[in-house]
């Protein structure tokens, strides 16, 4: 069987002291939240690390506040999909944290994990004898990518189904440096590339998530993947919206899976607010936001279908936000795939 | 034989199984779970390339390192095997030329597993790569370097076959409707939850053997040959078994090189594959292409067909030959052809050894045939389900390629499928739909992988003052074969089921069985235990009737109890009178093939049968598929134990499910798209509908109580009836396995476009099949006595 490669285990007791053991150790240490991802990427030797920094100090409560609710990193996925409070403020967000892999991985998994969760792709996410058949890629071991040989970047795929949701929720994280904290919008925490997929410090620690309370807003999150559980998305649309009758004031709309980075629809956010909200300008708007989505050859389906259900599950996502917040000309457009 | 459950104690109950708690509670001990002290462990250093000749192998670095014990090449294990006596092709370790991205080449003895497969990394290996071979085209078209095997031909063909029941022409000719179709049936794999673990010890110049096989006497006989060792000195012992499906039934590289390395060291060696290696161990679905042209009457009687296929098969033979005929063999036990033709081709290609997956080499064919009746019933206007039955083979009748058929269940399962759905009476509404097929497959394979008249499967009870335990070389792969022997052999001596000890599958203590494959165990082995249990019933009975003083018929055997005795009593009285206590019963199949050549794959002592109704819906939009229900009725001949059927039964649903929409052995760039278990798509719990099962009972005249197989028959109706499903529901045929969510939004595109309203291949290459073995059917009516009770 596949073996865990030897590493030190560091148990930090604050976030300070495990920014400074990784600013200390660099690229030879990471830290480990549920390690529901990085356990079997360790297996398969994805990555090369001397110690692993342990991260059992982070918060598990949430705050659940009239203006805000903060959730501490270490919140698991499960607590956060069964959090009523949480549900009846965000109900998108506990839907995606619902929808993250199986019940087991959900029990370990953390909302600071599925946040900086690494990017995949299936030339990637595969052992070290298989990569070493087939060629290394640019994002371990080798000198190209394999999904586009002739481009000078890697085309892993951003695979968080709450971060794309909490940006859409407006959410922003602190962040516990060696030096402090600092907060960040979860809009910015991402950069759009395969390897270098965070804009926060290597050495930063995500420490709390806070939602803020926006009235009248609502929000959803439909989850595209081959099976009813265990699979990471393959497309995903994460919507908030905020209407006024049938008018739409403020809508956020932010994609998983299409990119390397959750993808922000601002366009077809800027068409609906405004707007009168019904079946046709819902399509309009879907069809604007599935536009810079480019699936590639790189997970499960073929990547033109999937280009195709992008425009699918944004329709849904919109068309359930719109009926939890009370939209009258929005029939649910299908039934969510899950 | 006495028809429904009247009269029995223990046959008919669903008595949970013997092996359940200690499985449960993790007590039982799978070959990984052993660890002998000093155990070394093992890793295997497989080709990096689909083909390539294979220059040097430098393993000098790999034995410096510290913890290394030994290390071997091919030239250590030179000799060849194979499971079929003639394609014995493979090696444990190749030091020629390696066949697929996974080949054996090197293994490693070391203290840990971290150390092992550090070593195989640092061996060395200089090849010439070849050109490889990845699709039946390029198996068929003339090679660019060099054949993948130096037998068979033209080119990469493997195996050739043609055979001509009757007159194929005059049968066309009489027909008023002729359709083709072609039809393409996805690899897939096996997916055991326990992976290939195998651990051997050398004792006194004997070598032992733990292995997670279905196949403990094959195994036996591969180390013989391979390790160059008598039978005598070599032991094999069937461990707990974590699932099979067919994935287990060939002897393996990593059982022969345990057994090499625990010979070189002296130490026992283990070595656990991962879950990336059983994929390439394989031994899966063949990808099979296939052309199928009926002639049928205006009222859809068929009046002759003709069956192509062309089977994907890897890189090595495996029980390819066999695969090959099985994808012509059982279309006429469900359906009677007149005149039937098939022509079978497998190829070699640069993947993974495709073999037996559950079903074996029936489930493409029987895709392919009942949708192609589908669309012919759908062609001339006659409901589908009633072109079928017209067609349904009868009980005691022979089929034109000379099978022989006893009891048949078709009309029934049908009929119970039918009513339960309400398929007859369904809404017609855009996006739900229901599909109807039906199946048959074998009780065991009336012929032995290599040719010999002895039993095929054997049983010795032994009865002493500790009880009764019966021997049986058998291996549960968690079908349920012990069960159904400490059923069978607690029914006829009047006890329960937890009163009978078992020893199987270990080829010191047990009498030989051939092995759980074929579905062949429950006939065959209940079929011996049944005769070793009756022939110590008679001398417990004898005794007791001369304690009593009264003949042996007013002797009551039944509620632990012999007359008016308990057991343990009789038992006495039986030791004393006879001696030793002990009895033997053996199970050889009736003599039942053609008299013809290549007759000896498809004959069977009985044939299960099964029908299935799937209801689903399908989004015209996303073409994504949601299952609503599935029925299905199984004619087991005879339950021994329902609750056991029933798991069987659901169990092959749900295989057959993952087929037919989602598992796929798909290849990139020369390797295995995706072997992992994340990534290779199986159902969940949440994709699995509910299963409605109807057992139905044939009693058949010779099965053990009646008893015929469960374990791969009700798998093969269900993806046909998924397809069909899908073309009730949007009006477009997926010809291809799997039906997938892509290929649905494609077919109704070319629909829209007015474009043929399908998904699939478009055309048969031309293979050189030879010319047709001609053979003369046999008298369709089964002349009496050809199936009695089986003669205890």
């Amino acid at each position: 069987m596949l073996r865990l490669p030897r590493f030190k285990y560091l148990r930090p007791k604050t976030a300070r002291e495990a920014a400074h053991m990784a600013t200390e150790l660099g690229p030879r240490a990471m830290f480990v939240a549920g390690g529901t991802d990085l356990f079997p990427k360790l297996k398969r030797r994805q990555f090369e690390i001397e110690a692993l920094i342990a991260l059992d100090f982070l918060s598990r409560e949430v705050h659940a506040g009239s203006h805000a609710t903060e959730l501490g990193a270490g919140v698991t996925l499960s607590a956060a999909s069964a959090h009523e409070q949480l549900g009846k403020q965000f109900k998108g967000y506990v839907e995606a944290a619902g929808l993250v892999s199986s019940p087991p991985l959900r029990n370990a998994g953390t909302i600071g994990g599925n946040l900086c969760v690494d990017t995949r792709c299936n030339y990637y996410d595969m052992t070290y004898e298989w990569r070493k058949a087939i060629g290394f890629c640019l994002k371990k071991d080798g000198t190209i990518c394999l999904v586009a040989p002739s481009s000078p970047r890697c085309w892993a795929v951003s695979s968080s189904d709450t971060g794309p949701m909490a940006m859409a929720l407006e959410g922003v994280v602190t962040l516990a440096g060696a030096d402090g904290e600092r907060e960040l919008p979860v809009a910015a925490l991402y950069r759009d590339d395969g390897i270098d997929y965070m804009a926060k410090q290597p050495s930063e620690v995500v420490t709390s998530l806070r939602l803020p309370v926006i009235d009248g807003n609502h929000s959803a999150y439909v989850k595209l993947r081959r099976r009813g559980s265990i699979d990471f998305p393959i497309a995903g649309a994460a919507v908030a919206l905020q209407l006024e009758g049938d008018v739409v004031r403020r809508c956020r709309i932010v994609l998983s899976a299409v990119a390397s980075h959750p993808l922000e629809a601002r366009a077809a956010d800027e068409f609906l607010t405004g707007k009168s909200l019904d079946e046709e300008t819902l399509r309009a708007a879907a069809e604007i936001a599935a536009k810079p989505a480019k699936p590639l050859d790189n997970a499960d389906l073929t990547h033109f279908w999937r280009k195709r259900m992008v425009r699918v599950v944004v329709e849904q996502a919109i068309a359930l936000a719109a009926t939890r917040s009370g939209g009258s000309r929005v029939k649910l457009l299908g039934q969510p795939t899950e | 034989m006495t028809a429904g459950n009247n009269g029995f104690s223990v046959i008919g109950k669903p008595f949970p199984k013997p092996d359940a708690v200690s499985k449960v509670t993790g007590r039982a001990v799978y070959a990984d779970d052993m660890l002998p002290a000093r155990t070394l462990h093992c890793r295997i250093l497989r080709s990096p390339h689909p083909h390539a000749r294979i220059l040097s192998v430098d393993t000098s670095a790999a034995r410096r390192m510290p913890g290394v014990v030994a290390v071997i090449t091919g030239a250590d294990l030179p000799i060849k095997f194979g499971i079929l006596p003639v394609t014995q092709d493979e090696r444990a370790l190749e030091h020629e030329k390696v066949r697929y991205v996974g080949d054996p080449i090197a293994a490693v003895a070391a203290l840990d597993e971290e150390i092992a497969a550090a070593a195989c990394d640092a061996i060395s290996v200089e090849y010439e790569v070849l050109e490889p071979v990845m699709s039946i085209d390029e198996a068929l078209a003339e090679t660019k370097d060099e054949r993948i095997q130096d037998y068979g031909g033209p080119n990469n063909i493997h195996k050739l076959v043609a055979l001509e029941f009757g007159d194929v022409e005059a049968g066309f000719e009489k027909a008023d409707h002729i359709r083709e179709d072609v039809f393409f049936f996805q690899g897939n794999t096996h997916l055991p939850m326990e992976q290939h673990s195998a651990i051997a010890t050398f004792v006194d110049g004997r070598v032992t053997l733990w292995s997670s096989t279905q196949v403990v006497h094959y195994v036996h006989r591969a180390l013989a040959k391979v390790l160059e060792l008598p039978m005598s000195r070599i032991r094999v012992i069937g461990a707990a078994h974590g699932g099979g499906f067919g994935g287990k039934t060939d002897p393996f590289a990593h059982e022969i090189i345990v057994c090499k390395l625990a010979m070189l060291t002296g130490r026992p060696v283990k070595c656990t594959l991962t879950r990336e290696e059983v994929f390439y161990a394989h031994r899966g679905r063949h990808p099979v292409l296939m052309w199928v042209r009926t002639g049928v009457t205006k009222d859809g009687h068929i009046t002759a067909m003709h069956f192509k296929t062309a089977l994907d098969g890897g890189a090595y033979g495996s029980y390819g030959v066999a695969s090959t005929f099985y994808t012509g063999a059982l279309q006429t036990v469900t359906y009677d052809i007149p005149a039937y033709r098939f022509e079978g081709c497998r190829v070699f290609t640069n993947k993974p050894p495709c073999g037996p997956k559950r079903g074996h080499g029936t489930p493409q064919p029987r895709f392919a045939l009942e949708l192609h009746l589908e669309k012919i019933a759908h062609d001339i206007g006659i409901d589908s389900v009633d072109l079928k039955q017209r067609n349904f083979v009868k009980p005691m009748t022979r089929t034109v390629n000379w099978l022989r058929v006893t009891s048949c269940g078709l009309e029934e399962c049908t009929e119970r499928v039918l009513t339960a759905s309400g398929y007859r009476n369904r809404k017609k509404q855009r996006g739900r739909g229901m599909g109807f097929a039906i199946s048959s497959y074998m009780s065991g394979a009336g012929t032995a992988i290599y040719w010999n008249d002895m039993p095929h499967s054997e049983v010795q009870i032994k009865v002493d003052r500790g009880g009764v335990t019966a021997y049986c070389g058998a291996m549960d792969i968690g079908q349920g074969s012990d069960s159904v022997l400490a059923a069978i052999v607690a029914e006829e001596l009047g006890l329960q089921p937890r009163d009978i000890r078992l020893v199987t599958a270990d080829t010191d203590t047990t009498p030989i069985d051939l092995g759980s494959y074929s579905s062949r165990v429950t006939f065959m082995a209940g079929n011996a235990a049944l005769q070793a249990a009756r022939k110590m019933r008679v001398m417990l009975v004898e005794a007791v009737a001369a304690k009593m003083g009264s003949a042996s018929e007013a002797v009551a055997v039944g509620a632990g109890r012999i007359g008016d005795f308990s057991f343990e009593e009789a038992s006495i009285f039986a030791e004393a009178r006879f001696g030793t206590l002990t009895s033997a019963g053996s199970y050889t199949p009736p003599k039942i093939a053609g008299p013809y050549k290549g007759s000896g794959v498809g004959p069977s002592p009985a044939y299960s049968y099964s029908a299935c109704v799937v209801d689903l819906d399908a989004d015209p939009r996303s073409g994504i598929v949601h299952l609503n229900k599935v029925w299905i009725a199984h004619d087991v001949g005879r339950a021994i134990n329902p609750l056991l059927v029933e798991g069987q039964v659901e169990g092959g649903v749900y295989m057959a499910l993952g087929e037919a929409l989602m598992e796929e052995q798909a290849f990139r760039k020369g390797l295995h798209k995706w072997p992992s278990m994340l990534e290779y798509k199986s159902p969940t719990f949440m994709d699995m509908p509910e299963v409605e099962t109807f057992i139905v009972e044939t009693v058949d005249p010779e099965g053990p109580y009646g008893a015929k197989e469960a374990g791969q028959g009700p798998l093969l109706p269900v993806i046909p009836a998924v397809s069909a499903a899908v073309f009730d529901a949007l009006g477009v045929w997926i010809d291809e396995v799997p039906v997938t969510p892509e290929k649905i939004v494609e077919a109704l595109r070319r629909k829209e476009k007015g474009e043929p309203p399908r998904f699939g291949p478009t055309s048969f290459p031309l293979i050189p099949y030879p010319a047709c073995i001609k053979v003369e059917p046999p008298p369709k009516t089964l002349e009496v006595g050809s199936a009695s009770a089986a003669s205890i």
